[in-house]
């Protein structure tokens, strides 16, 4: 078995799958940089990212997938599932030997399938995101959200707030990954902080504007008010707003 | 630019211009507590079909399908900001808290307030925008003109691009109606009563009529901005998520039939995006009303969201949900499925080659369900598996279907009992007729 060892990107990856191709490596595995330590019986090979490369897949993909496609492509890949990379070398693999179709409506192909899965928890995760994402504003004016998604969709929000909220600085920031994004009313930057400033927005209250806890405050009043008591139903209320997202949410705080 | 923050000067600096002026927070609270109570009883909670766009460095855009924020602990969608601007009101609608024979304390929040805590919550990314509904005092203009003033304050002062549904107040003049179309992305008139008898009994003040005129103003200037933008691009938007209405269930005795007919009327005549249906909460221990304590009736509300699915999604038309001398949808199954029992000599249907028209009117098969298999089939003889893996809810579907591989269920389709059969089967799914509840307020999920 040949093993390919990828730097985690989306190009990467792609240039990986490209090389699977060039080189006709039989029995193949792609894996991400991180896990190649791991592996202790086969040769692991070093993909060197190559934009080049990583453009022509891209285009080929696009080509008989439509942008439709090389979304779902990058969702599932996003998904960090472990073996995301061979579910989807597989299924473009599928879609090279059957050039000219659309194979990802083929749904009884199970890598299609699977693909289909993960696109969707990614984007409900994204939407989620969207929804249950709540900004605080912080003492020198900046809107800041602390999250801690499932996958890794930080990315795929950012057109969302910031065609949304253009006058006013936000920071979105994925403490589970440990990188952030910034807006600064211009243009929209990847950041990572210093452990000691990301401990702070962390942990302490003091950084907030004055005037942040009373509209956290007005906002906790408003959602015991506008629910009606004689039709509470907790099972439904969990199941669309599971636990695990509860520490993202201002109604859910005890003051 | 991120040094900074990570040179720790991050928390000395003030930069930020305050934009309003403080609030007295404590009165703020008390009128929210009051006016977000009083409007808790609107259902509504759309925020979709605004599709607002930020291009002038605003602040907010509504996309054009919405987003709840977050979920009440009854289970509803909070997508809106949704309060009254007041429930001092000179009118007495027996069903309502609001109602001027009712004892309880009285609140207004000025037009300022309503604007500040509308931009406060959506900075913070709680709401998608306001739902502003009102009493009446003094008058029908005299209301309408504040609410129309709020959202006026919200576009032209604050460039708030977020979405704003205003309540049309009944008997509202054609002139602030217009005003209020220009500066709303929704607006709705409750019917409340879905009969005219039913509304001379308990809001003897008001009529259907005064409630129509402004509707079918809206309605009509809808269509000429509508025109108009074909012919000149600048024309600027009027109620671009159009009008809804929300329908009372069970305050007064229509059947069913009556409700889903009236319904099936103003979404024809009135080109309404949406009507809701409201269980009725009881709020007053009035003779003419079911009494306090009596359960809201929760299931048959959901089982009229789903015949009103089958109308506007699934080709179904109001007689053939429900007939004259059967006018209560059925409790036990959903209005689909009782479609179907009724109609045995339809089925089977054929996954592999059936019409569209009919794979939607197979139990168990949603909308997007139905458009994967009609893509999946060209590629496969499609089985059992591969629909279920689709999303089609099998456990339902099989009795009506025929796949490419064998399917025993097909045999009960002509029992007598093929309804006791299947409730058995399906008896966990139906006991919790709210398992989709979300869908069912929600088109664009209710479509996944
Ligand atoms: S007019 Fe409206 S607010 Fe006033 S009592 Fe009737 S329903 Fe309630």
């Amino acid at each position: 078995m040949t093993i390919l060892s990828y730097d985690n990107t989306l190009e990467g990856f792609f240039t990986a799958v490209f090389e699977i191709f060039e080189y006709k490596y039989q029995d193949v595995s792609i894996i991400g940089a991180d896990k190649a330590q791991n592996v202790l019986f086969a040769e692991v090979i070093t993909v060197i990212t190559n934009d080049e490369k990583s453009d022509r897949v891209l285009a080929r993909l696009e080509k008989q997938l439509g942008k439709e496609g090389v979304r779902q492509i990058l969702y599932a890949f996003l998904s960090e599932t472990e073996d995301a990379e061979n579910i989807l070398f597989r299924a473009i693999k599928y879609a090279v030997d059957n050039s000219g179709k659309n194979v990802f409506a083929d749904f009884s192909n199970p890598d299609v399938l699977k693909i289909s899965k993960l696109v969707k928890s990614v984007g409900r995760e994204k939407h989620r995101m969207e929804a249950f994402i709540r900004f605080e504003l912080l003492k020198d004016g900046i809107y800041f959200a602390k999250i801690y998604p499932d996958f890794n969709v930080l990315t795929l929000v950012v057109r969302h707030f910031k065609n949304r909220y253009q006058d006013q600085k936000w920071l979105i920031y994925d403490f589970k990954r440990g990188y952030g994004v910034y807006y600064d009313l211009e243009n929209t930057e990847i950041v990572t902080l210093d452990a000691d400033v990301e401990k702070k927005l962390q942990d302490e209250d003091g950084i907030y504007d004055d005037k942040e806890i009373n509209y956290q405050k007005l906002w906790v009043e408003y959602f015991d008010h506008t629910n009606i008591k004689e039709r509470k139903n907790m099972k439904l209320h969990v199941q669309h707003v599971p636990k695990r997202y509860w520490k993202y949410l201002t109604e859910k705080k005890i003051f | 630019m991120f040094d900074y923050l990570g040179n720790n000067t991050f928390l000395s600096l003030n930069l930020y211009p305050l934009n309003f002026k403080n609030l007295n927070y404590e009165r703020v609270k008390e009128k929210l507590e009051i006016l977000a109570d009083a409007a808790k009883y609107d259902v509504s909670c759309s925020s979709s079909g605004g599709n607002r766009k930020n291009a002038s460095k605003g602040l907010g855009d509504s996309s054009a399908t919405g987003i709840c924020h977050t979920y009440t602990e009854d289970g509803r969608c909070v997508s809106l900001l949704k309060i009254l601007l007041t429930n001092f009101c000179i009118y007495d609608c027996a069903y309502c808290v609001t109602r001027i024979s009712n004892d309880i304390q009285r609140a207004a929040f000025t037009v300022d307030e309503v604007v500040d805590l509308t931009m406060s919550f959506y900075r913070r990314n709680y709401i998608e925008g306001l739902f502003l509904s009102s009493g009446i005092f003094k008058n029908a203009d005299y209301t309408m003109e504040r609410l129309v003033r709020v959202a006026k304050k919200l576009r032209l002062e604050h460039n708030f691009n977020g979405y704003i549904h205003l309540k049309s107040i009944p008997d509202a003049s054609d002139e602030l109606m217009r005003e209020a179309g220009l500066y709303a992305d929704r607006l709705s008139m409750n019917l409340e009563i879905p009969t005219e008898s039913g509304l001379k009994l308990l809001a003897p003040d008001k009529s259907h009529q005064q409630m129509i005129k402004p509707m079918d103003f809206v309605k009509n200037e809808i269509l000429i901005y509508k025109d108009e933008k074909k012919i000149i691009k600048s024309t600027p938007k009027f109620a671009p998520a159009g009008q809804s209405t929300q329908v009372i269930v069970g305050a007064t005795p229509e059947t069913d039939l009556q409700i889903i007919k009236v319904a099936d009327h103003f979404y024809k005549n009135f080109n309404l995006k949406r009507v809701y249906y409201s269980g009725y909460v009881p709020v007053s221990n009035d003779a003419r009303l079911p009494a306090l304590g009596s359960q809201v009736p929760l299931v048959r509300e959901n089982r009229l969201y789903q015949a009103d699915w089958l109308m506007r999604f699934y080709g179904f038309k109001a007689n053939e949900i429900l007939e004259q001398n059967n006018p209560f949808l059925d409790l036990e199954v959903d209005p689909k499925m009782s479609w179907a029992l009724r109609n045995v000599d339809k089925f089977p249907v054929m996954i592999q080659t059936a019409p569209l028209e009919m794979i939607l009117r197979v139990p168990g098969i949603g909308v997007k369900s139905a458009y994967k298999i009609i893509q999946a089939r060209r590629f496969k003889n499609l089985t059992l598996e591969h629909i279920k893996k689709i999303g089609v809810s099998t456990n339902r579907a099989k009795y009506f279907i025929t796949v490419a591989n064998a399917n025993r269920s097909l045999d009960f389709l002509d029992a007598v009992n093929l309804k006791d059969i299947i409730l058995k089967d399906t008896r966990s799914k139906f006991e919790n007729p709210f398992s989709n509840q979300l869908s069912l307020l929600n088109d664009d999920s209710f479509l996944r």
